[in-house]
């Protein structure tokens, strides 16, 4: 009777017979001393061998770092969602407005600067260029008295290289300003004064110079008037004039 | 609400690791391990189907990771040499099990564990350890519920015989 159990005690320790064979086996357990000891002895290995098999723990740091690579991703709400996509599309239209805003600006300062070269080629090309024909910058600056609506300084040349020639009066943006021309070896240099509101938008508070067919100009604001200085003279050239002009200012 | 996949698997997490640690016998090894199962069964997780066991899932992907690991192949390359039609082991006439727990020593214990071939070790931590029922162990180790009986049997019988050879030694 005991063999016939024998294979089967493990089998019972583990939960795993049928109810009908585990109700008999309880029963021949109780009047089986042979097969209750080996139970006993089978039982306490099992526990034996479950509580040394509880052997290895990872480290916490081990396990922060799965549980963040599986960690799931909180689902976005649709107020969220919606939120997010709004946010998205502002900036676009940010962005292409701020795009489109300084590529305006960039064509307004192409064209001003286009404007001023135009201008003075005509005034070069003029056979009477000048309204007013003086080397002295105190016949000169009066000239302008009640035809512009501003006033302005000029400097003193002396110990320079560069000449006055004279001024005009010219209007930029139905805005009328000055003219005035200086001479520096064979260059003739135009430097135009007009109220700031005449060029109608930015072109920088700080002085700034670039090439515009190959005319060479510096620009600059002050105290509300706009000033450029354009010419075929080296950069150098220009940049000095521009200097006197800002000091006398 | 269906639960999410962190939330069924973190619970597992310390069981895996040790099951896993188990069968490498290498820190380094089981972390692998480990991360490895996680991330496939992460990936998987939209497979898996809802109402099957998700712990003998789970379990199974660890196993097949590590069978398919280095380690792996050479633990089980042992298995060919041992099939479960191989006369079963026989147990001495010495109650080992009474000795042993006389001397009560729980690292000669898992040192017999250690040494039992990697199929012997699964199933015994499965069923001792993990305290799985017959069916799980099957799905786990993905064989039938026969074989998972037989192989128990033989791991513990072993087991036996490797604690009989060893406090007789002593």
């Amino acid at each position: 009777m005991a063999d016939a159990w024998s294979g089967k005690l493990d089998t019972y320790l583990d939960g795993e017979l049928s109810a009908n064979e585990m109700r008999d086996l309880d029963a021949h357990l109780r009047n089986c001393p042979s097969c209750a000891a080996d139970v006993l002895s089978r039982l306490q290995i099992k526990r034996a061998v479950r509580s040394a098999g509880k052997r290895y723990s990872s480290s916490p740091e081990f396990r922060e770092r799965i549980r963040k690579s599986i960690a799931s991703k909180p689902r976005l709400s649709p107020m969220r969602m919606w939120l997010r996509a709004t946010a998205a599309v502002a900036l676009l239209l940010i962005a292409g407005f701020v795009t489109m805003s300084v590529r305006q600006q960039q064509l307004q300062r192409q064209h001003t600067f286009s404007e001023l070269a135009d201008l003075h080629v005509s005034t070069l090309a003029s056979a009477n260029p000048l309204d007013v024909l003086s080397s002295d910058r105190h016949t000169v600056k009066p000239w302008f008295q009640g035809k512009i609506p501003f006033t302005f300084n000029l400097p003193e040349l002396q110990n320079s290289e560069f000449t006055l020639i004279g001024g005009r009066v010219i209007y930029l943006g139905q805005t009328p300003g000055a003219e005035l021309i200086y001479q520096i070896r064979k260059h003739q240099i135009s430097v135009f004064i007009f109220p700031e509101r005449a060029v109608g938008h930015d072109l920088g508070s700080s002085s700034s110079s670039q090439e515009k067919l190959s005319f060479n100009i510096e620009t600059w604001d002050w105290d509300g008037l706009r000033y450029f200085v354009i010419g075929d003279a080296s950069t150098n050239d220009i940049h000095n004039l521009a200097e006197m002009l800002k000091k006398a200012s | 609400m269906t639960a999410t996949f962190e939330e069924l698997a973190m619970p597992l997490f310390d069981q895996l690791y040790n099951f896993a640690h188990w069968l490498a016998q290498d820190r380094t090894e089981a972390e692998d391990l480990v991360q490895e199962t996680y991330a496939k069964a992460l990936k998987g997780f939209s497979s898996f189907r809802a109402g099957t066991n998700f712990r003998a899932w789970m379990y199974r992907i660890l196993r097949n990771t590590f069978l398919t690991s280095r380690t792996g192949l050479k633990a089980s390359a042992m298995v060919a040499l041992d099939s479960d039609d191989a006369p079963e082991l026989a147990a001495g006439p010495e109650t080992p099990e009474t000795l042993f727990i006389e001397h009560s020593q729980r690292q000669a214990l898992q040192t017999a564990i250690e040494s039992l071939p990697v199929h012997f070790r699964e199933v015994l931590l499965l069923c001792e350890v993990e305290e799985m029922s017959y069916q799980e162990i099957a799905e786990t180790l993905s064989i039938p519920l026969g074989t998972v009986m037989s192989r128990l049997s033989r791991a513990r019988k072993a087991l036996r015989l490797i604690l009989q050879e060893k406090l007789v030694r002593t």
